[in-house]
């Protein structure tokens, strides 16, 4: 019988998805035991035309990374979702946009302009790219930029959400584990549309630190303060974005004395992680006068960027205002 | 757009079941005239409003939205209108980012007994709004390639 078949696609990521996945150790063996890999751009050669040539539905699992920033990426997104059983918004930019999604806060001009043009860059001709320039060998073309970054469910419809900045290795054995299981009929998929490879809380829940129902007068930034290794982050005056970020990580970040960014996306029946953030962040300041609580906001230097680090493109505004 | 040609602001306000939004009904009771833009919804207080409401108002056609409550000290739940302060504060903040104007969203605090300032209140939100034109938030400008040519000089 021939195997069930396996894709991965990276949109616009950064690559840190399909090291993960490559992270699994041994356990990868066990994909190519149980599966055919038809397309995975990172680890082999195989051309788009390939998976066009394939029946829908051909490819039994696909883990789509990486958000929608171009006209390439969304033929790919609407391809896979064509030729793929299982389509899984895999990581944090699939899902919510993750740090390419920041560019939602300002134009695409503005993204173009940083890159070519200010003092970082050496490139003295202000060259820029084209999207079609016409060569002697014929005409050629580059993926023509989008104004805004989307998610992959704003593109295509998804089975399965999985999240995390990667997401972690030993959740993405478990559901390779799951999927193999339920080829072989031992197991049953979860419902569509839901989330896998995460928890069903929060990473407060799964974070060991000791909570007291502190208010603080002062946010301070992780090199600001010697911390205390116990006491929880939030409470000594770090941005932590524990309260509005789904469980699934065993809380690593603040285990390891840094303060949860918000990497697994929305906890379970939130929103908007943002605005979840505002909620949390404003019920621990200790004030009551509007002078104060500005000042104490103003230690907050970039709250946009901090509370929408990942979900800014998943968010109810999706970006900043459009010019 | 009304009979006159100006622009209508359509207006989400957030009120609280024991002070603003009896304030409200007295203006009502009261026959005292406000702006219509304002589609009232009542919590039972201000520290209920969640920044999502506000954001998905926002996002789905309100020009601008209104936060209302008890005034401070007075909160039927004794501090949730701090709350309601602080969380303010910082959504305006983080608004501000997002490229929105700050008259767009306004917190204003009134007594069951302030149905006539309320009012006031409203009508001056409204008319500020106005100045401001239609938000029409476009969540994303699919078809829109960015042009990479270098600003003409
Ligand atoms: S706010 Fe951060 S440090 Fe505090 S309990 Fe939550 S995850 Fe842990
Ligand atoms: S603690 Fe937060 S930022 Fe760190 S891995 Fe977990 S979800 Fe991601
Ligand atoms: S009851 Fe009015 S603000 Fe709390």
């Amino acid at each position: 019988m021939a195997k069930p078949k396996f894709a991965m696609y990276w949109a616009a990521s950064c690559g840190g998805c399909e090291i993960a996945v490559l992270n699994i150790a041994e356990k990868i063996l066990d994909v190519d035991a149980n599966f055919d890999v038809v397309f995975w751009p990172v680890a082999m050669d195989a051309k788009y035309k390939d998976v066009e040539g394939m029946s829908d539905g051909e490819i039994t699992l696909c883990l789509f990374n990486g958000g929608i920033r171009n006209d390439e990426n969304e033929r790919l997104a609407k391809l896979l979702r064509k030729k793929s059983a299982v389509l899984v918004a895999f990581g944090s930019c699939a899902n919510e946009g993750c740090i390419p999604g920041l560019a939602n806060l300002t134009s695409g001009k503005a993204v173009i302009e940083t890159a070519f043009s200010t003092v970082s860059t050496d490139n003295p001709h202000n060259v820029r790219p084209a999207y079609d320039y016409p060569a002697a060998e014929g005409e050629l073309h580059i993926p023509r930029m989008y104004e805004t970054l989307k998610t992959l469910d704003q593109v295509v419809p998804v089975d399965y959400y999985m999240p995390g900045c990667p997401p972690e290795s030993h959740q993405i054995a478990t559901v390779i584990d799951l999927v193999i299981a339920a080829l072989k009929g031992e197991a049953k998929l979860p419902p569509a549309g839901a989330v896998i490879g995460a928890g069903n809380s929060t990473v407060c829940d799964e974070c060991s630190r000791k909570r007291s129902e502190k208010l603080i007068k002062e946010f301070r930034r992780t090199w600001q303060i010697p911390m205390d290794q116990q006491e929880c982050l939030l409470e000594q005056g770090i941005l932590c974005s524990g309260m509005a970020t789904r469980s699934g990580c065993n809380a690593r970040c603040p285990a390891a004395n840094m303060p949860c960014i918000g990497c697994y996306g929305p906890a379970p029946d939130v929103v908007d992680q943002g605005a979840r953030m505002m909620s949390a962040v404003s019920s621990v300041i200790d004030s009551k006068d509007p002078a104060e609580i500005e000042r104490i906001l103003d230690g907050i230097v970039d709250p946009a960027g901090t509370f929408y680090r990942f979900g800014l493109a998943s968010s109810l505004l999706h970006r900043a205002k459009a010019q | 757009m009304s009979d006159n040609n100006q622009f209508e602001p359509v207006i989400v306000g957030f009120t609280c079941n024991w002070c603003s939004y009896r304030a409200a009904d007295a203006a009502g009771m009261a026959r005292i005239k406000y702006s219509p833009n304002v589609r009232l919804i009542r919590l039972m207080c201000s520290g209920r409003i969640d920044p999502q409401f506000v954001l998905k108002a926002l996002s789905e056609g309100a020009d601008g939205v209104l936060i209302t409550g008890c005034h401070p000290g007075d909160c039927h739940y004794v501090e949730q209108n701090y709350k309601t302060l602080r969380r303010y504060a910082l959504l305006k903040r983080t608004l501000r980012q997002m490229g929105l104007e700050d008259n767009r969203v306004r917190l204003v605090w009134a007594s069951a007994a302030e149905g006539r300032i309320l009012a006031e209140e409203i009508d001056k939100f409204v008319s500020d709004v106005r100045a401001l034109g239609p938000l029409n938030w476009i969540k994303m400008a699919t078809t829109t390639y960015v042009d990479p040519a270098p600003a003409s000089a």
